[in-house]
């Protein structure tokens, strides 16, 4: 028995929510008596340090073809049976969900996506996963003898149980690709929306796209990720990627920033399992400040700058 | 070419969630639904366009679910898919519906599978997985964009902070996100024509269920705002230093 997790390396380096899978598979195998066995494509001293977080052993393997879910399949799957892994952990990103639902046919495994919490292992195997786009958390019992499980990111909070292990390399060379990679672009210097842990979202109440420069600042203050509200992203104002909601990205970061958005049902359901949320908005009968731990009610072009000051003062204290 | 689109029912988006039977039932009393907008505004309307791009072949929607369904099935047909088929069977998980969709896919010659990222009930995600594994081929997900020349497909994909462009041989999977089209009205004439279009509905085949939802929790809402003046934003950002200790 071992439980494995899938660790993608990204030019070497590892992502938070990568790490908090490591940590998840370590914590989840101490509670079933087994080994965190990682399978990963990076490599050095990046790849050992995630015995940090509680890898016991870490299976390195080469390939050029990161981008094709089939393959990677096929690689996790000779994994799990040189490892006879009962437990399959992924990260829940655009990659991890492909691979789930790919990896419990070719399993024949129980799956859940995007869990929240470690399983409950007492009687039975259930997992706890966020619905209707977080308006409910539903306990999914899983019932086969491999289990699949992709882990929403900022589930748990990141601590460090281990050392550095030295890697064994793991051979994928048999499984080629079918897919080509044509070109990979990357927005380089902020954190992914559905990683940050600090968002600032504006809405409608901006007016127009050219005032968006007090939202930079204040995100640049707080090295927080841009967010906005769908009509914002549907006009243009703002690029699709940043569109969160029931229709768009579903995020919790540990805080978030709602900036002349009014918080219609269909907002709220993609953000509000944000750990603390700030509502800034003239209008005090606005449905957000329901869904509030702070608010400010204000003109927004008023309220932001003197917010600005106040942080920088606080940054440079 | 033949291209099948998944779509699912979910409930409309500002319908109540409440649960039923001691938290195991979800209850829909009094619940919309709607076509899941993933399904409905891309994955379904790109699969129409690459249709009438090539000139040939048809789109067909397909449904797993009892025969209340029929009227978002009909709603797709409105839209512009050719036919459609409806599997009459309650969709309980992911593999079942994606066992489905596989073994009529297999059985009708489909050189693109079309689904949404995402039903936003379940979230899950996994349908277009398994569905690929189960047919073996590529599966292209959260694309927001996708280009056809003959047999090969140029797909742009949504990944954390940016994009992977790849390209790829039909058969595939893809799975559709927004950017991939733009939303379709239906408008009087596709209405009319989607009663004269062929819904078949056939039976399921065989699954074994490896999941099941035990019970459902609604999260504890926020207790109650506190207000801070607008005068005061040192107040504010001590209160998110100290007390919320999110800065
Ligand atoms: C099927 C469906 C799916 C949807 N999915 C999503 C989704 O995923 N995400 C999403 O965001 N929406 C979604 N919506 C849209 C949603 O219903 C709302 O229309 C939208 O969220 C409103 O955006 P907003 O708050 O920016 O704009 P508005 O509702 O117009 O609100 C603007 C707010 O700004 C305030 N304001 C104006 N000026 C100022 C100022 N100077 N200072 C301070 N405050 C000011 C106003 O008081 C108001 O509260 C969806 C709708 C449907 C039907």
């Amino acid at each position: 028995m071992s439980v494995l997790v899938f660790a993608e390396a990204i030019k070497n380096q590892y992502k938070k929510s990568t790490f908090e899978v490591v940590l998840y598979g370590a914590r989840l195998s101490k509670q079933l008596g087994t080994e965190c066995i990682v399978l990963t494509n990076g490599n050095g001293d990046s790849a050992s340090n995630l015995g940090v977080y509680g890898a016991q052993k870490i299976l390195n393997f080469e390939s050029e073809n990161m981008h094709d879910n089939r393959m990677l399949t096929k690689v996790i799957s000779a994994a799990v049976s040189q490892n006879g892994s009962t437990v399959v952990i992924l990260s829940d990103n655009s990659k991890g969900k492909a691979l789930a639902g790919r990896l419990a046919i070719n399993l024949d495994a129980a799956v859940v996506s995007g869990a929240v919490a470690l399983p409950n292992t007492n009687d039975g195997f259930k997992v706890h996963k966020s619905l209707f786009s977080g308006k409910a958390v539903g306990s999914y019992s899983l019932n086969a003898d491999i289990k699949v499980i992709s882990v929403a990111g900022n589930s748990i909070g990141l601590e460090e149980i281990g050392q550095a292990v030295s890697l064994e390399s793991f051979d994928a060379s048999a499984h080629s690709s079918t897919v080509s990679l044509v070109e990979t672009k990357r927005v380089e210097g902020t954190v992914p929306l559905p990683e940050a842990e600090l968002v600032v979202s504006a809405g409608r109440g901006m007016k127009a796209p050219e005032n968006w420069g007090i939202i930079d600042e204040l995100a640049g203050v707080l090295g927080a990720t841009t967010a906005c509200s769908r009509p914002v992203a549907d006009t243009g104002w703002r690029p699709h990627h940043e569109h969160v909601g029931q229709t768009g990205i579903a995020i919790k970061p540990n805080l978030y920033f709602a900036i002349g958005i009014s918080g219609a049902i269909q907002h709220l359901a993609g953000v509000n399992n944000s750990k603390t949320i700030v509502v800034i908005n003239k209008d005090p009968e606005a449905p957000f400040f329901k869904a509030a731990d702070y608010g400010v009610v204000g003109d927004l072009f008023d309220v932001v700058p003197r917010l600005i000051e106040s942080l920088k003062k606080f940054k440079a204290s | 070419m033949n291209l099948l689109v998944c779509i699912s029912k979910t409930p409309e988006t500002t319908a109540k969630i409440a649960f039923k039977e001691n938290g195991t039932q979800f209850d829909t009393d009094g619940v919309q639904y709607i076509m899941n907008p993933y399904d409905e505004w891309y994955a379904l309307v790109r699969a129409i366009e690459l249709k009438e791009s090539v000139g040939a072949g048809k789109v067909i929607a397909i449904n797993v679910g009892p025969p209340s369904n029929d009227i978002v099935i009909r709603k797709a047909l409105a839209i512009g898919a050719d036919e459609a088929v409806r599997v009459d069977a309650e969709a309980n998980s992911a593999s079942f519906v994606a066992k489905q969709v596989a073994s009529y896919a297999k059985d009708n010659n489909i050189d693109m599978v079309f689904l949404g990222k995402e039903t936003i009930d379940y979230n899950g995600s996994l349908v277009g997985g398994m569905l690929s594994e189960l047919l073996d081929v590529p599966y292209l997900s959260y694309a927001s964009n996708i280009e056809v020349s003959g047999n090969e497909a140029t797909v742009t994909c949504e990944i954390e902070g940016g994009v992977e462009i790849v390209k790829a041989t039909l058969p595939l999977v893809v799975s559709a996100t927004k950017g991939l089209a733009e939303q379709r009205i239906p408008n009087m004439r596709g209405i009319m024509m989607a009663k004269r279009k062929p819904l078949n509905v056939i039976p399921p085949v065989g699954v074994e269920e490896k999941e099941a939802i035990v019970s459902y929790q609604i999260p504890e809402g926020k207790t109650g705002v506190k207000l801070v003046d607008l005068e005061n934003m040192d107040e504010l950002v001590r209160l998110l230093h100290e007390e919320a200790k999110a800065i």
